[in-house]
């Protein structure tokens, strides 16, 4: 069963005067989260990850589609006490304390005292915030902020985690603890759907990942099969053996040749003309040893999928 | 309920961290101390003088509140975008807007209920009569003040700060000068004007009615049908602006 289900959503703000065009900021897009993956949302600032999110949490309404949250319509208010939510910078009540803070989530989350005084030192602990529990928030850095906002999100332990830009404003350190919460969550089994624009986060964590520009969803999917359906750029031939005079034909079809004594390193554009580089070599009496074929990284398959698109 | 309770009690925390709740009161203290200051240099009208500036120091004091605190309540959760994390909670638009009410209806309350309470322990001290219309006085600035209220957040449910505050403002004038709009149309010799006219005094709340401080002062008792039914007048007109606000919050995108 999926935690999220997202169909053909479209986002479109009318405009406030009559000579003003409309503004679709998201345009059918579809995504499904299984239960109990992590599943990163890529994209650039503006690309539409924080409407998707609202749209989910019924912040805004979605001029079309469909969507729903643990089986049941997004509209339905009462599924929202199974999932936890921290927005992008997130600005919270700074008079209150963090410990009065997490009691004020945990009452509006419908558990009850003894079960918030138990989870309160809890959750303190592991965001790392136990010593500044009677702290306000108003005294807070940036990354102080950006932990219990997380500690919010999860003061009900919630099914399904909706996570804006959870790892914004982190230093290194603050990034590895919140990955490793995220990990962690996944370990009890929770779903936790979060934006990044950050790579190498999603890359590090994520099951699947889906990637949007402009309000569309380009790719979706895992991240090995999003690197594996992309043809190789780039193949790289290592072959002893041979010389020069051998490698004239696989001179016309390589972009680099650099020989080292008897041994020979041929790149070749692609892979198309992999099997009759590879034939002429055996046919020279070459040693074949080694062909491995460079394929894009992530980070460049969603640049060259984004900038196809800005 | 519960979760309308959680908002309504979070409110009112935050309105008591906020300091200018503190000035306010002390500016109710400064007025009622004016009033024994005038009221001794005034022969023979002391008690009517320290009545009158008392309650309407109160007045003063509760509509300020009503309107400066209560156009905050829903734009600044917008503006801080910390109505995030609460409308992605279990509950339900229309609680956290009555909760955020309701939680400032308690802080005016309480604030009218200490201002009274130093506004009667003035008159005692001062050696005066406390009369029981001036009871009935603040009972109707406590239905005023809820119903200004309810005018601050219904504004501020679809327009900025200064919006609001300008629209609350301008109907609370308009609001105590009903009984001239209706003289001035009667009197008016345009028809479209006296159409007009006679519109705004059906839709503007006549706060007037909720007035009776002059006579409370001069220690006059009020009917008690009157009293009642100026209570209702005010807060069934302020229960239509909250149905107004929960409507328009509905609809509205964060």
């Amino acid at each position: 069963m999926d935690a999220i289900v997202v169909d053909r959503l479209t986002k479109t703000y009318k405009p406030v005067w009559p000579w003003e065009k409309p503004v679709t900021v998201l345009s059918d897009v579809s995504l499904s989260v299984t239960r109990g993956e992590i599943f990163g949302f890529l994209g650039h600032n503006g690309a539409g990850k924080t409407t998707t999110m609202k749209i989910l949490l019924g912040l805004l309404r979605a001029t079309s589609g469909r969507v729903e949250l643990l089986g049941s319509p997004a509209e339905n208010v009462a599924v929202r006490a199974r999932l936890g939510y921290l927005p992008e910078s997130p600005y919270f009540y700074d008079y209150l304390t963090a410990e009065e803070f997490l009691c004020f989530h945990g009452k509006l989350a419908g558990l009850n005292r003894e079960a918030i005084q138990k989870r309160i030192p809890q959750l303190l602990e592991r965001v790392s915030l136990t010593d500044a529990r009677h702290r306000q928030l108003r005294k807070f850095s940036k990354g102080m902020l950006q932990r219990i906002g997380l500690a919010q999100a999860l003061i009900h332990d919630p099914e399904l985690v909706i996570l804006d830009e959870p790892m914004s404003g982190l230093d290194p350190i603050g990034r590895k603890e919140v990955r490793d919460l995220i990990l962690g969550l996944r370990d009890q089994g929770k779903t936790v759907f979060f934006s990044t624009h950050i790579i190498s986060d999603v890359e590090m964590i994520c099951d699947r990942v889906g990637i949007l520009a402009r309000g569309k969803m380009l790719a979706l999917g895992r991240i090995e099969d999003l690197v594996d359906a992309h043809v190789a750029r780039s193949v790289e031939v290592v072959c002893d053996g041979v010389v020069g005079d051998d490698l004239y034909v696989v001179k016309q079809l390589a972009t680099r040749i650099l020989q080292r004594g008897d041994r020979c390193l041929i790149i070749l554009p692609g892979q198309d003309h992999l099997e009759k580089v590879l034939a002429v070599l055996r046919q020279a009496g070459g040693k074949l040893v080694s062909v491995i074929p460079h394929k894009d990284s992530l980070e460049e398959i969603f640049l060259a999928q984004t900038s196809r698109e800005v | 309920m519960q979760l309308l309770m959680v908002v309504a009690g979070n409110t009112f925390r935050e309105t008591i961290r906020d300091k200018i709740l503190y000035n306010l009161v002390l500016f109710a203290v400064l007025l009622i101390g004016a009033s024994v200051l005038l009221g001794t240099i005034t022969i023979g009208e002391q008690a009517r003088i320290v009545n009158d500036l008392g309650l309407a120091a109160i007045n003063l004091v509760a509509v300020i509140i009503a309107i400066f605190v209560g156009i905050g309540l829903v734009t600044k959760e917008i503006e801080r975008r910390t109505i995030y994390t609460i409308l992605a909670r279990p509950i339900t638009r229309v609680q956290f807007v009555l909760g955020k009410y309701m939680g400032l209806g308690l802080i005016v309350m309480v604030n009218v209920t200490i201002m009274f309470g130093m506004f009667l322990g003035t008159i005692w001290l001062t050696g005066n009569v406390i009369h029981g219309s001036l009871f009935q006085a603040v009972e109707l600035i406590l239905v005023e003040t809820l119903l200004v209220m309810a005018m601050a957040l219904f504004f501020s449910t679809f327009s900025s700060s200064t919006l609001s505050a300008t629209m609350t403002l301008g109907l609370y004038v308009i609001g105590h000068l009903t009984s001239d709009l209706r003289g001035i149309a009667e009197k008016s010799q345009s028809q479209l004007t006296e159409a007009a006219l006679t519109a705004l005094y059906y839709v503007c709340p006549n706060l007037e009615m909720l007035n009776v401080k002059g006579q409370a002062a001069s220690g006059f008792l009020v009917e008690a049908g009157y009293q009642a039914t100026a209570t209702a007048y005010g807060l069934l007109y302020a229960g239509l602006l909250l149905t107004g606000a929960c409507l328009v919050f509905q609809r509205r995108d964060f």
